[in-house]
């Protein structure tokens, strides 16, 4: 009888143990939305890295790419081929979300498509001029624009419709003027866009805050204002909220990771876990830092709430610019 | 002088064992990668990225081997255009037109080794450039606005306008079908999908190189059968030519022209090795008008222009790389990627704070293209004896290598499907005696300056003026008038003079 007991005693706990680690990625993979060397292959990186060095896996991560469309492509793939592989994580940003929100990857595929798990960092957007240029706050740059809005020309890395943009005709319309009055100019990334606002070819760049890195001590370019809730901390410590200056013009970029839409509980509560985790880890969290973002800590149901809230909210603005009807 | 001891630190970094044999190692590699089609400087460098991150190989040493593997694949795209007709890479479209006819002429080995030479030569001239004025191109880049670009591709296209040929009507509806593919895409202005017939894989535009190697490598495997099928497969002569001296004589200015050419195009942001050589093919064969001038059949003139502005193209773009933060190129936007994830941020501040990096690259890049020389020569043999390989052997080989290079690319079996569709066309638009080198031309040139043109437009608020505003736009719009009046100007002189003689001798 003692016997029987005790083997019931060990089955049960075999079977806890066995319920408990009941997920546990045999391939783990990150899908990266884009060529090797971009955004989301850094983003990728700080779950292969960062996991890593948080010693969160036990099978090392690989990184695969998936190019098109801002993460068009890897949406409609996962959506189609691999909608319950536990196994691979796909990297996002508030740009997909964007895409998303305008009904841009798909007329049946809206937020409803994923399962959002958590977040790698943010970045912020930012307001960039000349280090020449006349002015040296956010309030008087917005006087002179608002004097006359074709005379001065804002240029970023994307297209219309495109985060870049958003942040620009947020920027004008927190200062009251219309944001289809604006003179934008699209370049092709970042970088595009940096050199035409050194060769003055457009006066006013709305960038992201983690590209600005190390190009402010070089003094060609200054930061009026960043677009973030709250002043941020280290190099960029002493530049204003646009807040702050009295323009409610606010534009986070998001990085983060998705599961597919059928991911079992199970595994959607593993990586959940494993980000509750790392965001406790200093090794993760200087990975984090190492990519140029900002921690942002936030996994599971909380965050598949927050990005579904964002793409309501970016729908809505979408939709008072006339970018959708 | 400043400039020299930098380079003596440069090369204080360039000459470490270990960084000697990464640059010979990145040339190799790129060297094959550009030679295989399909795979290209951009693929090769991605490739190798993570690797070299892995090896936990030092900034400079990775950047070494990087680079390396991009001007080495600048070198490798030649071989595979000149011996079977397929471009290894997209900046060596060019270098088919001139190339393979020699190489049916049995004087593969001459073709090999002048373009080496020639490559050679433009790499090593747009080095010297660069030590020498690296600062004052950065600010020559960043000067080059919308209303530059516009011009810049306005002249490109009167270029092309040369190549029109015998057949102008073919050349235009290629070009023609180029546009129509560039307009593909999310469009940047307005935001709207453009014929992607929702599609996502169409939602970034058409990939260049599925065009390219769709309508150059899969149409060439398309004739090959076909030419199995009427089984008329003739041996091709390999013949052991070599390039002679008279022919390095006779080439040297359009070497130099090219170099300046190439290297400038490829200090500007956006533009890259296609539309660099494309620029010094066409103004090529402009100078040669009239002077014994067979384009397009062989002539050595031909290939010359085209390989030496290939490469200095390559050079080029590292400049706003380096000095700038700012990528030249798409190879160069990856490198970039590459530099951030070893957490040094290129820019302005890269020269002073990180002398090491910047300059170590800069003399790896004299060792390499060296290197480069010296491997490629006595292997010219080597490849001239690919032509031997039986076709019913090689054709495999090569439709294996393009469709895992353009798998490589996006991993994603939509662009092979895309890639024989296309494949398909090229066929049919050689059957029709149509050139394709226009049709790419269009894709590349059209992207371009549609994007430029509305950008420029966009910041006048419509107002068209602004095409001519500052010096460059003066000199550029001068260039193209001269470029389309010149030649039939020249003609009607002659014309005159011969006349006139006519007239005297009648007196």
């Amino acid at each position: 009888m003692k016997f029987k007991l005790r083997i019931l005693a060990l089955a049960a706990g075999l079977a806890t143990a066995m319920h408990a680690a009941a997920f546990e990625p045999s391939k783990p993979e990150c899908v990266a939305p884009a060529k090797p060397g971009g955004g989301f292959d850094l983003t990728c990186r700080i779950v292969s890295n960062g996991f890593k060095s948080a010693d969160l896996l036990n099978t090392p991560m690989a990184v695969t790419f998936m190019p098109g469309g801002v993460g068009a492509v890897a949406y409609n793939y996962i959506n189609s081929n691999r909608r319950d592989d536990g196994d691979a994580l796909v990297a996002f940003s508030s740009g997909s979300l964007l895409n998303i929100a305008q009904g841009k990857f798909g007329k049946k595929l809206d937020e409803n498509a994923a399962r959002w798990v958590g977040a790698a960092g943010v970045d912020y957007g930012a307001v960039i001029v000349r280090a020449d240029a006349p002015w040296n706050t956010l309030a008087e740059l917005v006087a002179a624009v608002k004097a006359d809005p074709t005379k001065y020309v804002l240029g970023a890395g994307g297209g219309v419709g495109s985060q870049d943009w958003m942040k620009a005709a947020i920027l004008m319309k927190s200062s009251g003027v219309d944001p289809k009055m604006m003179r934008y100019v699209p370049y092709e990334g970042g970088g595009e866009a940096t050199a035409a606002l050194m060769g003055n070819h457009i006066q006013i760049y709305p960038g992201d805050v983690g590209e600005m890195v190390g190009q402010m001590d070089a003094g060609k370019l200054k930061m009026l204002a960043v677009m973030a809730p709250e002043r941020l901390e280290g190099e960029f410590a002493d530049i204003p909220t646009a807040k702050e200056q009295g323009f409610d013009a606010e534009w986070t970029i998001l990085r983060g990771f998705y599961l597919g839409p059928d991911v079992s509980d199970d595994a959607y509560n593993y990586w959940a876990g494993q980000f509750d985790k790392a965001y406790e880890n200093e090794a993760f969290l200087q990975t984090v830092h190492e990519k140029g973002l900002i921690p942002f800590k936030m996994s599971g149901e909380k965050f598949d709430r927050y990005v579904k809230d964002r793409v309501g909210y970016m729908r809505d603005l979408a939709k008072e610019s006339g970018l959708i009807k | 002088m400043d400039v020299f001891s930098h380079l003596a630190t440069g090369f204080s970094v360039a000459f470490l064992p270990l960084n000697l044999l990464l640059v010979l190692l990145g040339c190799f590699i790129g060297t094959l990668i550009g030679s295989l089609p399909g795979i290209g400087p951009i693929n090769g460098v991605a490739i190798l990225l993570p690797l070299a991150y892995a090896l936990g190989l030092p900034p400079e040493s990775a950047l070494i081997l990087l680079a390396g593997v991009y001007y080495g694949a600048e070198y490798g795209g030649r071989i595979s255009s000149i011996l079977l007709n397929v471009p290894g890479d997209a900046g060596a479209i060019m270098t088919t037109l001139d190339g393979y006819p020699l190489s049916r002429k049995g004087e593969g080995g001459r073709a090999l080794a002048l373009s080496a030479i020639s490559s050679f030569a433009g790499s090593m001239g747009a080095l010297l450039m660069m030590v020498i004025c690296a600062p004052i191109l950065s600010q020559f880049a960043v000067q080059f606005g919308p209303s530059e670009y516009v011009w810049l591709m306005v002249f490109a296209f009167t270029c092309l306008a040369t190549m029109v040929g015998s057949r102008p009507a073919k050349t235009i509806i290629g070009v023609l079908i180029g546009l129509v593919l560039a307009t593909i895409g999310i469009d940047s202005g307005s935001g709207v999908l453009r014929f992607t017939m929702g599609i996502p894989n169409f939602f970034d535009g058409v990939d260049f190189l599925v065009v390219v190697i769709g309508m150059f490598a899969i149409s060439e495997i398309f004739v090959l059968l076909e030419s199995w099928a009427r089984n008329d497969l003739g041996v091709r002569p390999l013949g052991k030519s070599f390039v002679t001296v008279a022919d390095l004589l006779a080439v040297k200015w359009v070497v130099f022209r090219s170099t300046v050419m190439g290297f400038l195009i490829g200090v500007l942001p956006g533009t890259g090795a296609s539309i660099a050589s494309a620029v010094a093919y066409g103004t090529e064969k402009r100078f040669a008008e009239g002077k014994n001038e067979h384009f397009g059949e062989g002539d050595i003139r031909g290939l010359a222009a085209p390989e030496a502005s290939n490469n200095a193209s390559a050079v080029g773009a590292m400049v706003p790389m380096l000095t700038l933060g700012i990528p030249g190129s798409g190879t160069t936007a990856i490198l970039l990627g590459a530099l951030m994830m070893f957490n040094i941020t290129p820019g302005p501040l890269l020269f002073e704070q990180r002398p090491d990096i910047a300059w170590g690259l800069i003399a790896s890049m004299f060792v390499g293209n060296i290197a480069l020389l010296v491997m490629n020569l006595p292997m010219i043999g080597l490849f001239v004896r690919l032509l031997s390989i039986r076709q019913a052997y090689l054709v495999p080989v090569i439709a294996m290598l393009t469709f895992v290079g353009i798998y490589s690319i996006h991993g994603d079996s939509f662009d092979l499907f895309f890639m024989v569709l296309l494949g398909v066309v090229g066929f049919l638009l050689r059957k029709l005696h149509f050139s394709l080198a226009p049709v790419i031309l269009g894709l590349v040139l059209g992207e371009v300056l549609e994007v430029n043109l509305r950008r420029a437009l966009s910041i006048s608020g419509g107002d068209w003026s602004v095409l001519l505003d500052g010096p460059i736009t003066y000199v550029m719009a001068i260039a193209t008038v001269v470029a389309i009046v010149a030649p039939s100007l020249m003609r009607s002189i002659k014309m005159r003079k011969l006349l006139a003689k006519a007239n005297e001798v009648e007196d």
